[in-house]
């Protein structure tokens, strides 16, 4: 479904991500783990050619998306979900919600609004309010949400748990899980471990922009050097 | 009482335009933050067109249509210019686009001379709304009634579209993250566009409506450029009913001012926006800009550094020739590099605050002009010698920068450019209304240099001194402690504060000290000139030093310097020709989309990439990550 073929990422002049490649099948679940700054975000963000490699490729669904404009990537059913949320604070959550809808593709899913309250029932209380109105929580399951408006084919979910409390780390995960049995394909990035393994089927490890690791959990706990040298603190 | 509601119509009807063309310039810059110097323009052909149609199409439903479709024309001519100019240059450095529609400006006034002529047309008057209407005696032509009644509901309209639509929501997404709402899927590019399309469309109605009261002429572009903008901040930035509270506001004050104290009437709506803006630092209605946009990844910034030894010598050697000017005996030659140099430190007094101090300032002509007057009161009223009054203008131009600065220095952005620019325009009115003691328009005649200065040869090399030494003083102060913490304060506010930088006096510090150097400018040029009239302290004038800037490069130290004498070069060989503005114009934009770095910038880009020059970056960068 995704493939990324040796992509080579920069921030400015600064090499973020060098020779990266992995790719993602349909109704997979994986999980790109690494320490801060290991390049993370920028992963998701060359995926979305919001960042764009200036080597290798992104292919999505088959076709070449390496340099499309970043809304084209989106309309292709690419969702993604920033880490620092990036909700429209200004606006209502029914709002933030229309920012993101776009008609259904073919033989996907479509969201409605209503679909929606339900998985987050917590923003149907809330529809009028604005979104600087919630708390940490509440706006992750807003930009999942918004996101979701989209209908997209792969979500890309960058940092979920980040800076929420745990009662809401266990929902997001539940919620991860049912977007999961209904098929949905998904990219999780993740600091928190405990919380990947809980969803995702494999782990991608990268440190320092490169890969280290791209196997199931399974693997990765019969390899615990792994995950000392690029996971634990 | 009759005669006071009568006034209160005038200044409600007046407002209509002004709303129009403003709340366009708003909506402009709240989603795509471009600050649009053409804005003036677009209403100036919205009337102009309007003009023209209904020359062809008469009677009463004609007479709407054309105002109608005037506004459609002017918001098509608007799309071209998103297109066509705006677009290449969307990555640019913030408030770089504002040269670019700098160039726009000069381009639609060659070409609206070209088309309509340099004769200023009377507006027809509205079929069916000829007459006047007496309200408890007191006349009120029919025509403004109308106007009163229809901006109501222009207002509706546009809060229904932004609030009530999927493209409202849209555009009110996009002004808060553009990144984002194209992460969505949604096409930013044509969303700015529509936006433009719309600004214009209103600016271009604007001008259509206001033909029966006041008609078309080719300085309405300029006249209204301050008024709406005035009109935005006081209203706050991207709000539409502050838009119209503050267009009621000034219209209506105004009506009021030319009544009562006529002498008010040029500067009022600057002090009614700086009691505003140190009220309400945003504006009525306005929110807080937030810093650290997102969307808007650049390459980091180069460190600027002394120059090498490469670098002074090439310096070195144009001194030297410069020095060597004047013995070609061209007393042209020699007059207009003085210009030249007098400009360049102008611009490079600038550049320390817009480059190093991040402090975009819309009137540094202020203390160029502060310094001018200074010196040429102190010779015509107290018989000072040149030499004494010379050195006190800077003084004056600085003691101007320390008070206006104290007023400024607390807003940021957008809002600080426009309290300088209000600033700037009141100190511009002082000097304008006060004839008795400034000569007012007559401006002051008869301000010669010393004995010993006296030739033309002899001024040029006090210029060449003096100018080259305030430049190379200004550079030595980018490069002191107190550059490093200027920098450090544009750069991150809070980090500067966090090391124990007073950030505002830092910031009050620059301020001060860019004014007295555009004061040592202004002092040269009075006495190079022999004369100081009130343009120096122009809105123009501070445009022309922020062009300058741009064009040069803001983030190269010479910036401001190559600007400077580039433009000042160019321009004295293009006003030789006709259609002079067009082919600046043209010139300012083509050099905007080919050089996004400014001149500095680009040239050594390209120099490193030729290899003549070494990278400075390469080892800076890496490690960091």
């Amino acid at each position: 479904m995704l493939d990324l073929k040796s992509i080579e990422s920069y921030y400015g002049k600064a090499h973020i991500l060098s020779d990266l490649s992995f790719s993602i099948g349909a109704g997979e679940v994986v999980s790109l783990l690494g320490r801060n700054g290991a390049g993370k975000t920028t992963t998701m963000k060359s995926i979305m050619q919001m960042v764009i490699p200036k080597g290798g490729s992104v292919s999505f669904l088959g076709s070449d998306i390496t340099g499309l404009a970043t809304h084209k990537v989106a309309k292709m059913g690419l969702g993604y979900v920033p880490e620092d949320r990036r909700i429209f604070t200004d606006l209502t959550i029914l709002e933030n919600l229309e920012v993101g809808r776009q008609p259904p593709r073919d033989g996907g899913y479509e969201w409605s609004v209503e679909a929606l309250f339900e998985l987050f029932p917590n923003l149907k209380e809330r529809q009028k309010n604005r979104g600087k109105e919630m708390s940490g929580g509440e706006q992750q399951m807003l930009t999942i949400a918004r996101t979701l408006m989209g209908n997209p084919k792969l979500l890309l979910l960058d940092e979920p748990s980040e800076g929420i409390a745990p009662v809401i780390i266990e929902q997001m995960a539940e919620t991860i899980l049912r977007l999961k049995s209904e098929g949905m394909s998904i990219l999780l990035s993740e600091q928190n471990l405990h919380f990947a393994r809980l969803v995702a089927d494999r782990a991608i490890i990268i440190e320092s922009g490169t890969k280290k690791f791209d196997a199931t959990f399974a693997e990765l706990d019969a390899h615990p050097d792994v995950r000392d040298a690029y996971l634990s603190v | 009482m009759a005669l006071l509601i009568a006034q209160l119509l005038t200044g409600l009807a007046n407002a209509a335009a002004l709303f129009l063309v403003a709340s366009g310039l708003s909506l402009i810059f709240g989603v795509t933050r471009i600050v649009n110097f053409a804005h003036g323009s677009f209403y100036m052909l919205g009337a102009f067109i309007g003009y023209s149609l209904m020359q062809v199409l008469p009677g009463h439903f004609w007479f709407w249509a054309s105002v109608l479709l005037a506004g459609i024309a002017v918001g098509l001519i608007g799309v071209i210019v998103e297109i066509c100019v705006l677009r290449p240059v969307y990555k640019a450095p913030e408030l770089f686009q504002l040269v670019a529609t700098f160039g726009v400006i000069l381009v639609i006034q060659d070409l609206a001379l070209l088309v309509w002529g340099a004769e200023d047309v009377l507006g027809p008057r509205a079929p069916g709304l000829k007459g006047i209407i007496r309200i408890m005696g007191e006349p009120v032509p029919k025509y403004d009634l109308a106007l009163i009644a229809i901006t109501p509901f222009v207002l509706f309209g546009l809060w229904y579209l932004l609030t009530k639509t999927r493209i409202g929501i849209l555009v009110r997404a996009a002004t808060q993250d553009r990144e984002m709402v194209g992460a969505l899927g949604v096409n930013q590019a044509w969303l700015f566009t529509g936006v433009f399309f719309l600004g214009a469309a209103l600016a271009g109605l604007g001008g259509a409506i206001q033909l029966p009261k006041g008609g078309a002429d080719l300085m309405m572009d300029f006249n209204i450029l301050a008024a709406i903008f005035v009109v935005v901040v006081i209203g706050g930035m991207g709000s539409l009913p502050g838009a119209y509270v503050a267009a009621v506001l000034i219209s209506v004050l105004n009506v009021f001012g030319v009544s009562y104290l006529p002498q008010s009437t040029l500067v009022l709506m600057f002090v009614v926006m700086a009691v505003v803006l140190m009220i309400k630092p945003y504006g009525l209605f306005g929110r807080e800009e937030v810093a650290g946009e997102h969307g808007q990844v650049g390459e980091p910034e180069r460190p600027i550094k002394p120059a090498d030894a490469r670098g002074r010598m090439i310096v070195g050697c144009l001194i030297a020739a410069l020095a060597l000017l004047p013995m070609f005996d061209s007393t042209f030659l020699t007059i207009l590099i003085t210009d030249i140099l007098i400009f360049c430190l102008f611009a490079a007094s600038l550049h320390f605050l817009l480059g190093l101090g991040g402090l975009v300032s819309f009137g540094h002509a202020a203390f160029f002009g502060s310094g001018a007057y200074v010196a040429a009161l102190l010779v015509s009223h107290a018989g000072t010698p040149m030499e004494l009054a010379f050195l006190l203008a800077p003084l004056g131009a600085g003691m101007a920068a320390v008070i206006i600065g104290w007023m400024c220095i607390r807003l940021t952005g957008v809002y600080f450019a426009m309290l300088t620019m209000a600033f700037a325009q009141l100190l511009w009115s002082l000097v304008f209304q006060w004839g008795e003691f400034t000569g007012g328009d007559d401006g002051m005649v008869d301000i010669w240099p010393a004995e010993w200065l006296s030739t033309t040869n002899a001024y040029y090399y006090f210029t060449l001194v003096v100018g080259v030494g305030a430049i190379i003083l200004l550079r030595h102060v980018a490069h002191s402690p107190f550059g490093y913490a200027l920098r450090a304060s544009r750069d991150s506010e809070r980090q500067a504060e966090a090391t124990g930088i007073n950030t505002k006096h830092v910031r009050w510090a620059a301020f001060a000290f860019a004014g007295a150097m555009a004061g040592v400018a202004g002092g040269l040029f009075v006495f190079s000139k022999g004369s100081v009239f009130p343009t120096e302290l122009e809105i123009a004038k501070s445009f022309d030093g922020l062009i300058v800037v741009f064009l040069g490069g803001v983030k190269t130290l010479s910036g401001g310097v190559v600007g400077g004498a580039s433009l000042e070069l160019i321009k004295d060989f293009l006003t030789r020709f006709e259609f002079w503005r067009l082919s600046l114009g043209v010139l300012i934009i083509v050099v905007v989309i080919l050089a996004p770095e400014g001149i500095v910038g680009t040239v050594r880009k390209l120099a490193e990439h030729a290899g003549w020059m070494r990278s400075k970056n390469a080892r800076e960068v890496t490690g960091d990550e």
